[in-house]
């Protein structure tokens, strides 16, 4: 930049003169609105607004005139400069406008491509359905308890008030873990149902005790369409002072309809177990048909055969003498236990026609349920 | 237990109108478990008349036997068959395929018009070249059973033109009903009257309620060594029965209408009696019988040949009936056939004319045993290990008695045997109010007593009840039975509904949590969870190629497994999961990635055979602690299992095969969710590809533990199993991976000053782990280390044989300040040296 030269006469610096100035704009103004592409107006940009441009020139020289002079010199070319800037910023817009209505159009790609990259997986509905009704308990206050799968006779049988010749401990029902020589009597068993896991609860837990028992068992029943040797259950105890038949219906009426729906109910129907006292069979209202199918033969409903009921499994009171093995005073304290199986609820819930589906791992049938139920 | 309809209304007054459903519904409603309702005779619609044989002509042009037979059917013939009666009585030809009746035999005979039940229906059609009038039927065809031998014939004494399906009683309803243990009673329909009246609130004809004569000497003589096996035996004589005496048809049907097969007539009526009474009897011949009839058990190497043809070696815990020579019956089981009656309907010399009736009560648990012990159930063992009433014994020998003179025209002796232990009948005290805090229903004193007494109970007593239970009721013992019945009683469905209030839960533990969470970690990796059954053999060993003495061979073995192909209980999961991928492949999918968690079984070697410990009282911590000890150990294990495409090609490119470090990275999927860290080195071990084979590790209590292996499978196994190609897998002890699992995680520092990234490239032996190199990197690189990725590995000619390069990208970041190049390089170099030292890496292009 120049010093200021007191003597100078600004009229002498020629890129300052006024004409000079509005020409170099008026030039820099049509170069811009000539740029086709944006390539284009990288280079005009370079050669009216750059370092090198006519006005970029002037404004050095600005420095040179007396100060009397700088500020309207300085005035000028400062406006030019602007004005060219302005429409050098508004034909990029308008450049790149235009270029991303062209290209990105070009980049257009069909978005419904299928993308099975990666295979999905899924967690086995008998777990989730599971966990659901385990969750449904937890809500209420209950807790999930878990015990082995290969059990003492005395906690699958004995303390459940079956005692040595109840026909559940033949051959025909139950695996016995063979003893240390082969022949011999192990007192072990795999697990007929998640009992003992309720009789452990009693053991272990303080009262009053509510748990629920979800877990693998086994029954020495050949594989077909509606029986499995290896079977899922869930079980439920509660023993607290006070606890009433009607509680167990309560109980039973808030599960169905948390599985369900709202608006179903249970129904009770006396039967015989040998560790509750009384025992009920317990049905449910159907869920699809709701009872309407019931002796209307132009609406048969599958799920329930058109009965308007569904079994869902068998309940009761604990048996005083349970809670007795247990060192529980069954003055004091009573309670309700029930109990069914997982497969069975599954097959009806979603309409599963063969347990064989249930107990192969074909992913066809696995996937669709996902990661809850 | 099959009850007819027909039958329970001779008790119980019924109305009229009421149907086999609607009793089933009311005693559904009161506990009964009745399975259907048959309807016999469902369509069956006239005329079905008895008809006697005229003449036979055989014809013999067909390739069967047929005859042309001319029957009377007395008022019904003559007609097409419009109005049974209406006829002119002339006698109907009839042509027919059975040859089993003669002239003069008794038929039943459906004439044109009539529908058979199926809704046959029957007309007047040429058949076999002659014009055939009806039909004479089998058993099976008038819906009383499959016996298609050949045409029913009919006692003789039944006149043509009898209306037969009031005859045969073939209309009826049956109810069938499934009895729970508790309630042997019901095995008879004097149980099932009860119920149904108590149902109806309507009076019972007891059939039980006989004029018995008292017992005296004279009777059969009868010795019962064993009072506690048989507290109570009754015995009747009746002589003199008549040869070819036959079961009337009223008794014939009532049998087969309650599921049993009429046999003969003295077998028939105790039958009969015992599903009338529920009282199991037996009959033998006086004739066959030496000496006194003995109860007691039986002897060691004793031998007796049932009814049913078996000669079985008798336990010294058999319950027995004897006579001079030795046991003549299992006792409440099975009579012997040495004293079996001959049937009294062959007109032959030889048939049984003098019986000995026994009507006794054995102890339910010595009949339970000897049935299962001989596998030999029966209706008489069924009944007496569900508990007969000891009471009606002696009903039940004087209902025989008169049924075999009734029937049979013998004569019934004087002599009256019977030999009984005295009993008090039991009681049970309960608060009176029992009942109402069992059920959370106030029932009051009053229907409490009404209920106990309906079911045949005696009650005293104001606030505490004493209640006497019936002799036929033995499952009463308890408070609680007495509540069921008053529950029951006053109906299950009108028990309300409420809600107990817990205390407040804590939740799923942390170990449910792990659970769930390893399974949706695995699920939403891409596999898909399967549960298989835990039962292995050897063969699936074999195949994985384990060794001999491999421990996973050990196995907790079934003494009744459902296969003797697979005895043993699952050591590892592979086996399930590997048969499910390999079914799973042979259905047509590809790729397949599949997990599983679980419980496998092993043995502890310290298993003590369980102790059985009592149950009035709560077992001690020793006695719970031993009865674990005889469990095996049963660790939840997790797998996974993978062959063909870990990712497909597609529209977007290639894909990639599963290989080794997707199994490896599957069990670092697991690890994660315990917060635990896998420690991973080269290892050998079957089924693994021993190049190919991770050994896992976790830390525990400072020590390193193997929680597993991860890799490709061995080529050997993958082919003896049946699976794909580089199929691969991993195996993780969770219960180990659990307790190795970090608790709480600390909140990581995040700097926001700029990071210094410098990459490295050092060249070692191809042999040399690549965990090595990274472990020796961060220790050197120092606390500036923010993160190490190694990003590529790369061998070539360059290096040199057995050499191989690995390419890490080091990031450094301060936590307090922009870090200087300078310090990022001598971090740098300090991680290098410390490689160098530690692995005998050279840095490349050094």
């Amino acid at each position: 930049m120049s010093a200021p030269n007191k003597s100078y006469d600004p009229v002498e610096v020629e890129a300052l003169k006024p004409e000079e100035i509005d020409r170099a704009k008026d030039e820099a103004l049509a170069a811009v609105a000539a740029a086709g592409d944006l390539g284009a107006l990288r280079e005009v940009k370079a050669a009216h607004a750059g370092d090198r441009s006519p006005l970029a020139l002037a404004n050095r020289e600005i420095g040179a005139l007396p100060p009397q002079a700088k500020a309207e010199a300085g005035k000028r070319v400062g406006q030019a400069r602007g004005a060219v800037n302005k429409a050098l910023k508004a034909r990029q817009e308008e450049l790149e406008r235009e270029r991303d209505e062209r290209v990105l159009v070009e980049e257009a790609v069909d978005v419904t491509l299928p993308y099975d990259r990666v295979p999905e997986g899924a967690r086995h509905p008998i777990t989730t359905l599971s966990e659901r009704i385990e969750d449904i308990f937890v809500g209420m206050g209950y807790e999930v308890a878990e015990g082995p799968e290969a059990e003492t006779e005395w906690f699958n049988f004995d303390a459940l008030n079956i005692g040595p010749d109840h026909p559940a401990r033949s051959m025909q029902d139950t695996f016995f873990v063979q003893g240390r020589t082969e022949g011999e009597d192990s007192g072990v068993v795999l697990r007929t149902h998640t009992s003992p896991v309720q009789i452990r609860s009693l053991l272990a837990r303080e009262l009053p005790v509510y748990v629920i028992c979800p877990g693998r068992t086994y029954r020495t029943d050949e594989l077909d369409a509606t029986h499995t040797p290896v079977f899922s259950q869930v079980e439920l105890l509660a023993v607290d002072e006070g606890l009433t038949m009607a509680d167990l219906k309560g109980t039973l009426d808030h599960m169905v309809r948390a599985l369900f729906g709202e608006g179903l109910s249970t129904r009770l129907r006396p039967s015989y177990f040998p560790f509750t006292e009384p025992s009920a069979e317990m049905d449910m209202v159907c869920f699809v048909c709701r009872g309407a199918s019931v002796g209307d033969p132009d609406r048969p409903c599958r799920t329930c055969g058109s009965e308007g009921w569904i079994e869902l499994g068998g309940c009761g009171m604990v048996n005083p003498r349970v809670l007795t093995a247990c060192g529980v005073d069954p003055g004091r304290y009573s309670g309700y236990a029930f109990g069914f199986g997982i497969e069975r609820l599954l097959m009806f819930r979603h309409n599963v026609e063969d347990m064989r589906d249930m107990v192969e791992g074909d992913v066809r049938f696995t996937l669709p349920f996902g990661m809850e139920i | 237990m099959r009850a007819p309809l027909s039958w329970l209304r001779e008790y119980v007054d019924l109305p009229a109108g009421e149907t086999g459903r609607d009793v089933a519904a009311r005693l559904i409603a009161a506990g009964l478990e009745v399975e259907t309702v048959d309807q016999l005779g469902a369509g069956l619609k006239g005329p079905l008349v008895v008809g006697k044989v005229l003449a036979i002509e055989e014809l013999t042009e067909f390739k069967k036997p047929i005859r042309y037979c001319q029957v009377d059917v007395g008022r019904a013939g003559g007609t097409s068959g419009t109005e049974p009666g209406g006829g002119s009585g002339e006698p109907q030809n009839i042509v027919c395929g059975a040859v089993n009746f003669a002239v003069g035999d008794k038929v039943v005979v459906v004439l044109p018009g009539a529908v058979l039940p199926g809704g046959f229906e029957v007309g007047a059609r040429k058949t076999y070249g002659r014009m055939s009038e009806g039909m004479i039927c089998s058993a099976r065809e008038l819906g009383m059973g499959d016996d298609h031998e050949g045409i029913l014939v009919l006692p003789p004494e039944h006149e043509a033109g009898t209306d037969a399906i009031e005859l045969l009683q073939l209309v009826d309803e049956v109810l069938d009903i499934a009895v729970t243990p508790d309630r042997g009673y019901c095995l008879s329909m004097r149980g099932l009257a009860r119920e149904t009246a108590t149902a109806y609130g309507l009076p019972l004809r007891d059939p039980a309620l006989l004029d018995v004569p008292p017992p005296n000497e004279n009777g059969y003589p009868v010795q019962v060594a064993d009072r506690r096996g048989c507290d109570r035996f009754a015995a009747r004589t009746v002589t003199g029965l008549r040869p070819g005496a036959h079961s009337p048809l009223w008794l014939q049907r009532r049998l087969q209408k309650a599921g049993m097969r009429p046999v003969s007539l003295p077998v028939d009526i105790t039958n009969y009696v015992m599903l009338e009474l529920g009282q199991p009897l037996h009959a033998y011949d006086r004739a066959r019988v030496d000496g006194p009839i003995g109860v007691r058990r039986a002897a060691p190497g004793e031998q007796l040949v049932t009814l049913d043809g078996t000669a079985r070696a008798l336990d010294a815990e058999d319950l027995v009936i004897t006579d001079n020579r030795g046991p003549i019956g299992l006792a409440g089981v099975m009579g012997g056939a040495n004293t079996e009656i001959a049937d009294t309907g062959a007109d032959e010399a030889g048939g049984t004319t003098d019986v000995v009736v026994e009507a006794a009560h054995f102890d339910p648990v010595a009949i339970a045993r000897t049935a299962r012990r001989h596998k030999l159930s029966s209706e008489a063992s069924r009944r007496f290990e569900r508990g007969v009433d000891p009471h009606a014994a002696a009903a039940a020998a004087q209902r025989t008695v008169d049924l075999l003179v009734l029937l049979a025209g013998g004569t019934a002796e004087a002599g009256v045997t019977e030999v009984s232990v005295p009993s008090a009948p039991r009681t049970i005290q309960i608060p009176v109010d029992h009942p109402d805090r069992v059920a959370g229903v106030s029932y009051g004193r009053e229907t409490v007593a009404r209920r106990l007494q309906q079911v045949g109970c005696d009650v005293y007593g104001q606030d505490e009840l004493t209640v006497t239970v019936p002799s036929w009721r033995p499952d009463l013992t308890d408070p609680n039975d007495l509540a069921e019945e008053v529950i029951r009683l006053e109906g299950y469905e009108n028990l309300p509904s409420t809600l107990p209030s817990p205390p407040a839960s804590r939740g799923l533990t942390e170990r449910q949590r792990l659970h769930r969470r390893v399974g949706r970690a695995l699920a939403g990796a891409g596999y898909v969870e399967a549960l298989n059954y835990p039962f292995v053999g050897s063969a699936v060993f074999d195949q994985l190629g384990l060794a001999p003495g491999d421990p996973r061979r050990a196995t907790v073995a079934l003494a009744n497994p459902l296969s003797d192909e697979e005895p043993g209980l699952r050591t590892t999961l592979l086996p399930g999961l590997l048969t499910a991928l390999r079914r799973n492949h042979g259905r047509g999918a590809q790729d397949l990635a599949l997990f599983e968690t679980g419980l496998v079984f092993l043995r502890t070697g310290e298993e003590t055979d369980a102790v059985r410990l009592p149950v009035e009282r709560r077992p001690t911590d020793e006695e719970i602690a031993a009865q674990n000890t005889t469990l095996p150990r049963q660790p939840r294990h997790a797998a996974a299992v993978l062959a063909g495409a870990r990712e497909r090609d597609g529209w977007w490119g290639s894909g990639r095969a599963a290989g080794w470090a997707d199994a490896v990275e599957a069990a670092r999927t697991v690890a994660r969710q315990a917060g635990a860290e896998l420690v991973v080195e080269a290892a050998r071990s079957e089924p693994w590809h021993p190049g190919r084979c991770a050994a896992l590790h976790v830390e525990l209590d400072g020590a390193r533990t193997l929680a597993g292996h991860a890799g490709e499978l061995h080529p050997r196994a993958v082919k003896a199993l049946g699976l794909p190609d580089r199929t691969c897998a991993m195996e993780l002890d969770l219960d180990l991976v659990e307790r190795a699992g970090s608790g709480r995680v600390p909140a990581p520092h995040v700097s926001t000053f700029p990071v210094a990234t410098q990459d490295v490239a050092l060249v070692v032996d191809a042999g040399v782990p690549a965990a090595e190199v990274e472990a020796a990197l961060r220790a050197g690189a120092g606390e500036l280390l923010e993160s190490l990725r190694l990003f590529d590995v790369f061998t070539g000619e360059q290096l040199g044989e057995g050499r191989k390069s690995l390419a890490y990208a080091l990031r450094f970041r301060a936590k307090d300040r922009t870090l200087k190049a300078e310090e990022a390089s001598v971090a740098r170099e300090a991680a290098v040296a410390a490689a160098v030292e530690r692995t005998g890496a050279v840095l490349r292009g050094a």
